[in-house]
């Protein structure tokens, strides 16, 4: 009876925004996995302007050029970098969530070492791939 | 098992190895796709157009963009079951959802066969 009036009872949620900015600190494998999330849902949307650009560079050589020139504008470039960091982070994220869920490392610092892997990777394909496009 | 809801996923494992095995597949097109831009010749509209007038080009492409579509749409639909809870709203965002992810995959086909 006592267990269960105390499970009922209603207990103070400490979730707010302050917390979630600035005071609840997250892993580094909770940061792999939230940084998952974010470019996967930034690649959704991402994928009309990606197809855009694939349809006009196909269409015609002038239209090839109009896209080679487009991809040249500073704004553009930074787009482009930001959806390349998550096809990459994603990419490599992906590879460490199907190592766990076939039961590899599992263990603490393999875990935290994994993570780290995954975000020094995805930055450094990132420059690798930033720096071939331009 | 009580409190199965219309806009759930299907409590069943079809979607989570479906989301894994197109993974694989699309990780595959892109070490191909990366290796053929990085190592091939610079590319310019011909070598552009070359490249994707291939069958196999073609093809490896399009079940590509068939596994983005089918990832995309797991992958989206689990971030809708995260955070919104109305069952109207996110019912109406997974149509949404589930248009635009078909309505990529046509314009691809259109792309890839114009």
């Amino acid at each position: 009876m006592m267990s269960l009036a105390a499970a009922n009872k209603k207990r103070p949620k400490y979730l707010n925004l302050t917390a979630l900015l600035f005071e609840i600190r997250l892993p580094l494998a909770g940061w792999v996995s939230i940084l998952h999330r974010i470019s996967g849902a930034l690649m959704f949307v991402a994928t009309l302007w990606l197809l855009f650009m694939l349809d006009r560079s196909l269409a015609s050589a002038r239209e090839f050029e109009f896209v080679r020139h487009y991809l040249g504008l500073v704004p553009v470039k930074l787009a482009l970098l930001v959806l390349i960091w998550a096809y990459c982070h994603h990419f490599c994220a992906g590879i460490r969530f199907l190592l766990l869920e076939t039961q590899r490392g599992w263990d603490k610092p393999t875990a935290r070492l994994t993570s780290i892997i995954v975000l020094v990777a995805g930055l450094a394909l990132t420059a690798l791939f930033g720096a071939k496009l331009w | 098992m009580v409190s199965r809801i219309v806009v759930g996923a299907h409590y069943g494992w079809r979607d989570w190895l479906a989301q894994r095995v197109t993974a694989v597949i699309m990780a595959a097109y892109t070490v191909i796709l990366a290796a053929v831009l990085l190592l091939g010749a610079p590319i310019n509209y011909g070598v552009w157009r070359d490249l994707f007038a291939q069958g196999w080009m073609r093809v490896a492409t399009l079940l590509f963009a068939v596994s983005v579509a089918w990832h995309m749409w797991i992958g989206v639909r689990d971030i809708l079951m995260d955070y919104v809870k109305p069952v109207a709203l996110r019912l109406a965002l997974q149509v949404f959802v589930i248009l635009t992810v078909a309505g990529y995959l046509g314009w691809t086909v259109q792309i890839l066969w114009r």
